[in-house]
């Protein structure tokens, strides 16, 4: 045995123990940190997921609110910290992902059906099996556009149902949505919210939110998770628990308005902070 | 009923809501263009055709050197027509189907290969980059060292300019490929190898045909430059000079005229097949 004398004294800070989020809790991400170009986007960033519940991520221009379920989904590596999903890693999770810009997410040279059903080979799933689940999203998203059509043939509005198909056609365990009615119409964003609504319904699947519009973030969350200015710290976290199914008439519900006017008011002062 | 002014756009009383594919709708929707528009291409060939016979009518140009354009084309459709000019007009040809495929059964997978490994690429991109800039009709001289005066070298030296442009496309599809399928692809719990083969290859396919087009082009242009100057007997190339050294004109400029149609030829042939192929290309 060999002991150097004088040694310089070399110590490692313990890591932070890891504290578990409250009961009920889905994703756990714990001294999340991220640099972009030198400086910090998050610096030991704490935050827990509800499961079974719509999360919306709302907040200032360059928060980083993409950035975020990114870097939970792994599209996006970070410098620091931890994220697990009922204490998994990703590795083990399968997650589904919504794309904002639908026309650079979907495959141009496969079918749209062999898109959705994509996932499911990755799997190795039997064509039995494969054909079982297409029957089942197609019979619950009442799909009435062909779907032997590429996906470029399809209007803008098919083509975004069709990548929400193929992001559940595995039943992920999270479902992210990044912005994806940004590129659609007003009519499709309200067929495709109130898919979304009914699938949710069906399934309890958790889903985070990416929006820029209050109003949609609101009306399809349970909760509103509203970030600060970067450095970014989560500035509140509003609970909006309005029976489900909401419909048009629930956006003009005096607890619609109030919870939309409490997300607002968070978020001018975080703007104007 | 007829009195009715007629819609302008002819839509069916179909099932609700039939379904037509976008582009389909949108070449029925504009109005036609008017039918001499439709003529404009014509219009070119057909000024230089009396441009070229007035040429030799006044005397401006001698006959000696340039022949009437009727007789050139019947000299062209003539040879073409089970005459001596088809049998060096397969000639090439063959020799240049043969170099390109060469040039694409090892340049688009080894391109390919390239590219999706992105150092690698790095690595070898001066070689690839200064041999694609130097003209390959320099590098006859040391082929004709390697493989003598025989068939083959026209070949491979034809083959090989086809090949370095086959891989940098290649190469620079699979780099350049949309980010964001890549990531849709990650996302679903592709592997490495699940991506490349179901995303990557796709996506370097139609700049990997714009490179094929290109190539076929510069395999037939050393074909002919190789038959010219590397002791053929055969070959449109060795066709043309041997018309001009006995001053055999008319022959001279059916040759190449054949020599010009082959490469419009291939060239249409590709952007056909790349059409078919590549059917989102554009979309």
């Amino acid at each position: 045995m060999t002991v150097v004398l004088n040694a310089p004294v070399v110590a490692d800070v313990p890591p932070a123990p890891f504290v578990p989020g409250p009961a009920g809790t889905h994703i756990t991400i714990r001294g999340l940190t991220k640099y972009f170009a030198g400086w910090p986007l998050y610096e030991n960033f704490d935050l827990d997921i509800p499961k079974n519940r719509i999360v919306s991520v709302f907040g200032p221009n360059g928060c980083g609110k993409s950035t975020l379920i990114n870097m939970i989904a792994g599209l996006v590596p970070i410098d620091r910290g931890e994220i697990l999903f009922d204490g998994k890693t990703l590795r083990d999770t399968k997650i589904g992902y919504v794309f904002q810009n639908y026309r650079e997410a979907m495959f141009p040279w496969m079918r749209t059906i062999d898109n959705i059903a994509y996932p499911l080979k990755l799997e190795g799933r039997s064509k039995a099996e494969v054909d079982r689940r297409m029957a089942e999203l197609v019979a619950s998203f009442d799909v009435k556009f062909d779907l032997r059509r590429y996906p470029y043939e399809l209007s803008g509005g098919q083509q975004q149902t069709a990548s929400i198909m193929r992001a559940l056609a595995n039943n992920p365990e999270v479902l992210f949505l990044d912005e994806p009615f940004s590129a659609l119409d007003f009519e499709m964003t309200l067929f495709i919210r109130e898919k979304l609504q009914e699938v949710f319904m069906q399934t309890g699947t958790t889903m985070l939110l990416v929006s820029h519009d209050l109003e949609e973030a609101v009306y399809l969350a349970d909760q509103v998770l509203l970030l600060t200015k970067r450095p970014t710290r989560v500035a509140e976290v509003l609970p909006y628990t309005d029976a489900r199914p909401r419909t048009v008439e629930t956006l003009s519900e005096p607890s619609f308005i109030a919870a939309r006017k409490r997300s607002l008011d968070v978020f001018q002062r975080e703007v104007r902070r | 009923m007829s009195a009715l002014p007629v819609m302008p756009t002819g839509a069916p009383a179909a099932p609700p809501q039939p379904w037509a594919p976008p582009a389909a709708q949108a070449s029925v929707a504009p109005p036609r263009a008017p039918r001499w528009e439709r003529l404009l291409p014509f219009i070119g060939p057909i000024v230089l055709f009396i441009l070229w016979d007035t040429a030799v009518r006044t005397g401006f140009i001698k006959a000696l050197l340039l022949p009437p354009p009727l007789e050139a084309l019947g000299a062209l459709i003539n040879g073409l027509w089970g005459g001596p000019l088809l049998k060096d007009f397969l000639v090439t040809v063959w020799r240049t189907v043969q170099a390109f495929l060469i040039a694409a059964a090892v340049g688009m997978p080894v391109g390919v290969l390239l590219g999706s490994t992105e150092r690698a690429y790095r690595s070898v991109e001066f070689l690839i980059d200064f041999f694609r800039s130097t003209p390959s009709s320099a590098l006859i001289p040391l082929f004709l060292m390697i493989f003598g005066v025989s068939d083959i070298n026209k070949v491979a030296i034809a083959a090989f300019g086809a090949f370095l442009i086959v891989v940098f496309n290649s190469a620079y599809g699979v780099i350049n490929a949309r980010k964001q399928r890549v990531m849709a692809a990650k996302v679903m719990g592709a592997t490495r190898w699940q991506i490349f083969k179901d995303v990557l290859v796709w996506e370097s396919l139609q700049p990997s045909f714009v490179g094929l087009r290109s190539a076929v082009s510069m395999a037939l242009v050393i074909v002919i430059v190789a038959e010219m100057f590397i002791g053929a007997d055969s070959g449109l190339g060795n066709r043309i000079i041997n018309a001009q050294q006995v001053m055999n004109v008319r022959d001279m400029y059916a040759s190449i005229l054949a020599a010009g149609a082959l490469g419009y030829a291939l060239n249409i042939l590709f952007l056909l097949l790349e059409r078919k192929i590549v059917h989102w290309s554009g979309r």
